[in-house]
């Protein structure tokens, strides 16, 4: 594998500043991943593969433009060719939610977010990008349609359609999991809230 | 006086519905405020965790790459 030589050799002054402000979206990276994927396991492997290809991309980005939105999109983009790939795609969304759950059999874990991780595998994925993009990652919604690659509308659209979709499914308890009755993850997830709003 | 009952029970029921779409539309833009600090919370919780070597370990190796090594 080659890697690809900006022409006349790479500026160090600028290979340096780009690699800094790199390494600081990496923990951005992973957690986008990680709403995609649903497995932490998968996640940072995409994220991995993702750093991989934004580096060898490097020459191909203009510095003081949006790095945390380009590389966004170049995961997105690697994701959805992985996924393109594999035979099982259909199972993939049903593989990761049950992955999560048996994560979420440790009795410590917060039990809000759980339900709220859960709830958000069930969405389609086009859906949950968008909400995760908007309502989670900071990004604007033109930001966000530039990403998905599609018109800010639609990315607009998508996010009202997966905050309805989402707390129907937190409320109704329709997420996969026994022994819980509904309504109490939106039960929780109110009384949380409340509590870091009267925290801060 | 029943007839009063009754004409009270119609205006109590009238009332109801005037009241009730403002009071569910605050409870629903509590109950999306509630899961967006939620999803942020999600969000950050991993955004916080110390970044594995290994990304790192990626940059350090396409370095050394770059400079030429062989």
């Amino acid at each position: 594998m080659d890697p690809q030589k900006p022409d006349g050799g790479a500026d160090p002054a600028r290979e340096k500043a780009f690699k800094r402000e790199l390494v600081g979206l990496i923990p951005h990276l992973r957690a986008f991943a990680r709403t995609l994927t649903g497995d932490p396991t998968a996640a940072d492997d995409l994220a991995q593969d993702a750093l991989m290809k934004a580096w060898d991309a490097r020459a191909s980005y203009q510095m003081g433009t949006n790095m945390k939105a380009w590389t966004f999109m170049i995961l997105r983009n690697q994701f959805y060719s992985e996924k393109r790939r594999s035979w099982r795609q259909t199972q993939l969304d049903q593989e990761a939610a049950e992955r999560t759950l048996v994560a979420i059999d440790d009795p410590s874990a917060p039990v809000a977010l759980d339900e709220l991780r859960l709830g958000l595998a069930m969405l389609p994925a086009e859906q949950r990008e968008a909400l995760v993009l908007v309502g989670a990652g900071g990004f604007a919604y033109e930001e966000a349609a530039e990403i998905c690659r599609c018109a800010v509308g639609t990315v607009k659209s998508r996010v009202s359609r997966a905050r309805r979709a989402l707390q129907a499914i937190l409320e109704t308890g329709a997420y996969d999991r026994d022994g819980k009755s509904a309504g109490d993850a939106m039960r929780s997830i109110l009384a949380d809230a409340e509590r870091l709003s009267t925290v801060r | 006086m029943d007839r009063r009952d009754a004409k009270a029970m119609i205006e109590r029921r009238d009332e109801q519905p005037r009241r009730k779409p403002k009071a569910s539309l605050d409870e629903a833009r509590l109950r999306q405020q509630a899961i967006g600090v939620k999803l942020r919370q999600m969000f950050d919780e991993v955004v916080n965790e110390p970044v594995p070597d290994e990304f790192l370990e990626i940059l350090r190796r396409a370095d050394s790459r770059d400079s030429g090594g062989e």
